[in-house]
Parts: C-alpha cells; structure tokens; sequence
C-alpha cells in the first residue's frame, strides 16, 4: 500500500463549524482513514500541540486546511508555521479565505470593541477599566501572557501564500468530501484556484427561472423588502420578489441550502471565480438590477451600514473598505 | 520565580485557551490560569444590523453549537419586537434544538472526551483521538459515528442547514414539517433514544465504574448553580422556562429571563480575553479560591440536572432518581458532567419523540407577521454548555443599537480555572509530571467544555 497522505487541520481565529462539517463526512471519513493520517487537529479534535507541529520536519504534511480568519499574533505565527509543514495549504472556509462573519470587527477599532467587550455592557463589572494584556504581572509574581490583539483582521493569504481556496461558512461536508477526494486522486486545479463546482447558487436554485421554463429576459428588482417584510413564495425567485439574495455572485457548493428553506444567500460560498472582490460585485450586481432610484434609495434606507451587508463574509479580502 | 508549564493550546475543547500552571521552588503548583484566547467583538459589530439578520449572523459565535445562537437571538428579536410565534413555529424550533443537543452530546462524550476514557488518559497523544478509538473499538466507533451522523442529517433534511442555521425567523420557522417528514423523523429519533440508553449503560460499566476515583476527586470543587426550569413544576427545560440559581447550600432564587442583569455580573481579568461572570445578586464578591469560592456558580449539564426538580420523561427521571441516590443534590464532582450530560442525551430523545407525535406539529401555521420597531428583547436557551443568553436593543428601524451576549461556556470560564487549580495541585508534587498527568488537568477542563 503506498504511504498514506498526511494531513494537518488548524483552526485560527473561527468558530470551529468547519471542523465539524469534517465530522460530518462521518462514514466517509472513516473510510477516509484508509488513505489519510490526520497527524495535527488542533485545537478542536486532536491532542498534538503547537510545539509538537513547530518539531516536525518541514514539508512533512502534505497538505494542510487551516480555517478562521488572523487576529491574534499567535494566529499569524501558527500560519507561519504550518506554511512551512505543508507542501500544499488550503485556506479552509470563508473565515481563512475572505475574513468570514467575524471580519466585520475591522470596521470597529480594537479600542471600540475592547470597550464595547470589556467595559460598556450592562452585565461587565469593571470599576477599574481593566482591558486584557499582552503581559501583565499578577500579585506582583504571576508573569502572565495572552496572544497580542492585532488591529484588523486578516485572510490568510495576507499573512502566508495559499495554494487553494474553498468557499462556505461552514463549507458543506459534500463539498469537503468532493475536496478530500481531488486530493487523494491528485487532481486538482491550478494553484491558486478555489476548488469549486463552478456553479452559482442561482445555477443550483430549484426558483431559478429558467429553470422552470420561465421567462429568461432580465427582470428589474422594482422593490426592496428585509426578510421581515412577509412571507416569501417559496417557489418563486427571491430577488424578483424584491428579497435581497447574494445567489448571482455566489459560489454554490452549498446546493443552495439557504434558498431550500426559503431563506436568501448571503454570500458565504465566496465570490465566482474570477471576482476578486466579493462586496464589490455584490455592490455592482445589485445595484444593476435595481429598477431605479427609488428602488436604490429603498436599499439604503432597508439596509444601512451596506458595507456590512454587501461585506458580510469578505471584508477584509475587500479593496473597497480601505479606500473609503 | 519558579517553573512555568503550559499546556497549548487546551486540546480537544470548543474554542481556544491556555493553560499555565506556576510552580514553586520546591516543584509545588503555586497558581494555575486558564487564558482564553479569543475575542471577536460580535456585541460591537452587530449594531447597525437589521435585527432579523442577527439569528444568521451570530451562530458564528461557535460552530459546535450554532443552533443555541440562532434560536437565542431569535426568541429575543421576537421579544424586540414584540411578535409570538405561532405554536407550530416555536415547536419546530425546540424540535431543531433537541436534534443540535443529541448531536452535540455525542460528539462531546464520544468524540472528544471519549478518548481519555476509552484508550486512557496515559495513552500514546498522538493517537489519544477519536480516530484512534476508530482503531482501537471500530464497533463503538461504526455505531457512534453514525448515530451522530443521522441526528446531523435530520437537521439537514428539516432545516437545510445544520451548521449555521437560517431556518429559525422571527416570528417563526421558515418552512413546515411535512407529514411524511415528520413520520421519518420520528423512526430515526426512536433509533436515537434506543441508542441514548446504550450510551449510558455503555458509560456506567467501562466508565464511571472503573475511573470512579478520578470522577470522584478530579477537578472537585464547590460551587453553586445556573440552569433554566419549567415555570410551573420546576422540571428540566431547555428550550424556555424560568431561570433558577441555586447556592452550594441547595438554596434557590427564580427569575424571569429578562432579570438576567439583576443577577449577573461578570467580572474583568487582564489575563484572559474572556470574561468571568458571577451571581452578582448573592452580594459577596468574586473569588476563585477553591476553598472560598465567592459568587461562583456553574451552568451546563451538572448545573441542570442540579437545579431542575424533575425531569418531564420517564426515562430520564429514572436515571436522574437514580443519580441522586448516589451523589445527592447538588452534585459538586466535576466530572459527573459527563456523566449528567448523558442522563440528558436520553431526555432530548424522549422529547424529540413526544414532540414528534404531537400532529400539530405539521401545522403549516409557523410565522407569525412581523413589523421592525423600537424595543428591547432578551432571549435565552439553554445550549449544551450552559444557559445561553441574547439580549437586543432596537432602533425604529429594527436595526440593532445595543447587544450584549453571555455565552454557556462563559459561565464556567471561573470555575474551569478552580478546576484546573484543583486538579494540578493535587497531582503535580515536587516538580514530578508527564504528559499523561497533563493531560489529565486538561480532562478537567474537558468535563465542562469540549
């Protein structure tokens, strides 16, 4: 039997919802095993520290997914490190790919969230302002130490170069399975690439009109609603209906999950190939179909603070926000 | 200054923190901190919102258990807004959250503390995982997974998405259970029940038998209570009820969810990220000195089968009397967490069940209409590692002005510290120890969060 493919898992700054989309190839991941060593998951599933992968032979993983989004100095130092282990690095979910949900806190100063955070809560009792340290000295013996709060949040590929990208929050486990398996196979696309099915959500949405034999020519958006606005039809387009829905510019590996229960996409698949900046398109794309300004003046008011809706899962990937 | 251990990260956990444990000159545990390393500033960055997006936006807060945000934020931007959901809609909502806890009560039992049990808290580290238990009981480990593995599929097939929820709307759910759903559903939470008896009966033969001395003195500490009970009989609840805080000495104070900040306040260390939240309403401080704890309470599967009378299915209640026929009421030992965490993987099944044979349950009546507008909503749950609590300010647009949220595990971050305290000193002497025995401080910690 020929060596198995070594594999590593990292989680940085994330929720850990990709590791448990993982744990949900379930049979298919036990078989997995045939094929693969998990040698580094942490710190959700298995016990080999920091120290121990920083030890290892460099190259010695042959390929490594690491999600969350970069915060924290000690998140930039695992990347680093890991880099070095792997042959091939994957930025594992939207969090490493694009900064994720949690890459809306660039749009805050660290002073605005430590403040919001550690002072300014109705339950946070702290007569003396006290904000956690890099270092603090405790009784006047304890050295103490806690990883440094960097200013913005980061991608992973502002901190190390990344080989692959794959899109979703979490991505679904079929769509891991399919990556697991290319993998395995060898066969994957250029470097550099997201590895995707290539397909929009509008492409695998059930209301996609011209699916249904519906009309194909392009219909304007003549209104704006929130999703509190009623009940949406559950067959019909959700943008047609006048709900915002991020399908057009969305990678759908996720088989239009949201769109099954009625729900419209927020972008978590990551932009289609080829846009480099997801809130960007979705600004432009959006507002192209909007019928007129008053539909765009509807937007504005429906939903303000649009860097955070059309930056939902991207912001710090985006070119726009550091301009403005 | 003497020797500094560390432990990093904490493996094996939901989330991230350190662990360092300060030795004297002669090799004794002086001091030990658990550091929590992870700050992301959703209370900040949620403002501005439209508040019905907030369900969709702070499951992020942990991917183990995102159901328990979704369905927090949502029950409190109902409450801002001041909209009941219809019976249907709030049934399938309790039904998706006892699915997340069946599944997150196998993984955390199974497939993260597992390993110290099965293979042994001395086993070899590199293979002490849950794939190793896939090497060494492949039986266990084949009906594990897949018992897991059906109650993730029966979100999917309900909700569409498992991990990072949308389906729960104010106002409601997002789509009905169809008949046909619901009789399938209902086989598969059957299977799940039969095999939540086995996993007990499993843990009672080749666990809590043979580590008895560890469950008994491991981590042990005195603490008083937080948990969430029904209103009426004071039985276990999970999805709503009223919040009950029992002291050490057994004594209780209810209160409605939206009291929470009369109760509860947390307290601000320069050495974690995390705060550390106290019964402010017991009026004697914050301390962690495990021989005089002050204010310090804990939240999770102990802390409810602590404080909840009785538990409303039969099953259960039979483990549960049971339970308190050995270790009294409350229970102090740390590690009987695991041990309570399974008595309630038996209840969510039962429930599951009985939800499922209600025929109401398919009324296709599940949102009720909703208007954004000025309010204040407070939403709690109680997710797998504790009482979880969501609470939202709106403007007249329903966008959010103010959040502030307490997570489950938040409410055991001080008392996971007196644990790891206890559980140091008392195994490392004379500057004598070894992975094993490290590993063993950390299984103190995993008994409230992995």
């Amino acid at each position: 039997m020929a060596d198995k493919i070594k594999v590593g898992f990292l989680l940085l700054g994330g929720c850990a919802g990709c590791e448990m989309s993982v744990v949900d190839l379930s049979e298919k991941l036990v078989d997995a095993l045939e094929h693969i060593e998990i040698v580094f998951w942490a710190p959700t599933v298995a016990d080999v520290k920091y120290n121990d992968l920083e030890s290892m032979e460099d190259k010695t993983i042959d390929v490594a997914f690491i999600d969350g989004m970069v915060r924290l100095d000690e998140h930039i130092h695992m990347a680093k490190v890991m880099r070095k282990k792997a042959k091939t690095l994957i930025a594992f979910g939207v969090c490493a790919a694009l900064g994720g949900t949690a890459g809306l806190g660039s749009l805050h100063t660290k002073e605005d969230l430590f403040q919001k955070a550690f002072k300014n809560t109705p339950t946070t009792d702290n007569p003396d302002g006290i904000y956690p340290q890099p270092s603090c000295l405790v009784d006047g013996k304890y050295d103490l130490t806690l990883p440094a709060y960097e200013d913005k949040v980061r991608t992973l590929n502002q901190i190390v170069d990344v080989d692959y990208y794959i899109g979703g929050c979490p991505p679904h486990h079929s769509h891991v399975g399919a990556a697991i398996g290319a993998l395995v196979s060898g066969q994957l696309p250029a470097k550099g690439s997201w590895i995707t099915n290539g397909k929009a959500v509008c492409d695998v949405c059930t209301r996609n009109p011209a699916k249904q034999g519906g009309n194909l020519a392009r219909t304007m958006v003549d209104k704006v609603l929130r999703t509190v606005d009623g009940t949406p039809d559950a067959d019909t387009c959700l943008l047609q209906q006048g709900y915002i829905c991020f399908g057009p510019i969305t990678q759908g590996d996720c088989g239009g999950s949201c769109l099954n229960v009625n729900i419209p996409c927020r972008g978590c698949g990551g932009p289609i190939p080829g846009n480099e900046d997801y809130g960007a398109q979705a600004l432009s794309t959006i507002g192209s179909i909007l019928k007129d300004d008053t539909v765009t003046a509807q937007l504005m008011e429906k939903y303000p603070n649009l860097a955070k809706f059309f930056y939902r899962y991207a912001l710090p990937s985006g070119t726009l926000p550091k301009r403005m | 200054m003497g020797t500094v251990i560390n432990i990093a990260p904490i493996t094996r956990i939901e989330g991230h923190a350190k662990i360092a444990i300060h030795l004297d000159d002669q090799g004794n545990v002086r001091d030990t901190f658990l550091h929590i390393q992870s700050l992301r500033g959703f209370e900040k960055f949620v403002e501005g919102r439209p508040a019905e997006e907030i369900p969709r936006i702070v499951t992020r807060i942990c991917g183990i258990c995102p159901w328990m945000h979704h369905l927090a934020a949502n029950k409190a931007v109902d409450a801002a807004f001041g909209v009941t959901p219809p019976p249907a809609g709030h049934l399938l909502r309790e039904i998706c959250q006892l699915f997340a806890h069946i599944t997150d009560k196998i993984l955390h039992f199974f497939f993260l503390a597992a390993p110290d049990f099965i293979l042994g808290p001395d086993a070899d580290y590199s293979v002490r995982n849950v794939m190793g238990i896939v090497k060494a009981e492949p039986e266990l480990a084949a009906r594990v997974v897949k018992m897991r593995q059906l109650g993730q599929m029966m979100l999917e097939r309900l909700a569409g998405k498992a991990i990072h929820p949308v389906a729960g709307v104010v106002g409601g759910f997002s789509r009905p259970m169809l008949e046909a759903e619901r009789q399938e559903l209902l086989r598969d939470a059957e299977t799940l029940l039969d095999f939540s008896c086995y996993a007990l009966d499993f843990a009672k033969d080749t666990v809590f038998t043979r580590y008895k001395d560890v469950i008994s003195e491991l981590g042990a500490i005195t603490t008083g209570f937080l948990g969430t009970v029904d209103r009426d009989d004071g039985s276990l609840r999970l999805y709503d009820g009223r919040q009950r805080l029992m002291k050490a000495d057994s004594s209780c104070i209810d209160f409605e969810g939206d009291r929470y900040a009369d109760h509860i306040g947390e307290h601000v260390e320069p050495w974690s990220y995390g705060k550390m939240p106290y019964a402010k309403s017991w009026q004697e401080g914050f301390s962690l000195d495990p021989a005089a704890p002050a204010g310090i309470y804990r939240s999770n599967t102990l802390a409810r089968i602590n404080v909840c009378e009785k538990i409303s299915t039969p099953k259960a209640q039979a483990e549960l009397e049971e339970f308190r026929g050995v270790f009294g009421r409350p229970a102090q030992q740390t590690l009987l967490y695991h041990y309570t965490r399974l008595i309630e993987l038996i209840y969510v099944c039962e429930r599951a069940v009985e939800l499922l044979q209600r025929e109401d349950v398919t009324d296709t009546r599940i949102r009720a209409a909703a208007e954004p507008r000025a309010g204040r909503g407070v939403g709690i749950v109680e997710a797998p590692r504790g009482t979880l609590i969501h609470d939202y300010t709106t403007d007249s647009n329903g966008c959010i002005t103010k959040a502030n949220l307490i997570v489950g595990t938040t409410h055991n971050i001080g008392p996971m510290n007196m644990s790891v305290r206890r559980a140091a000193t008392s195994l490392i002497k004379g500057g004598v120890y070894d992975a094993g025995l490290l590993n063993k401080v950390e299984m103190a910690v995993r008994a409230y969060d992995p």
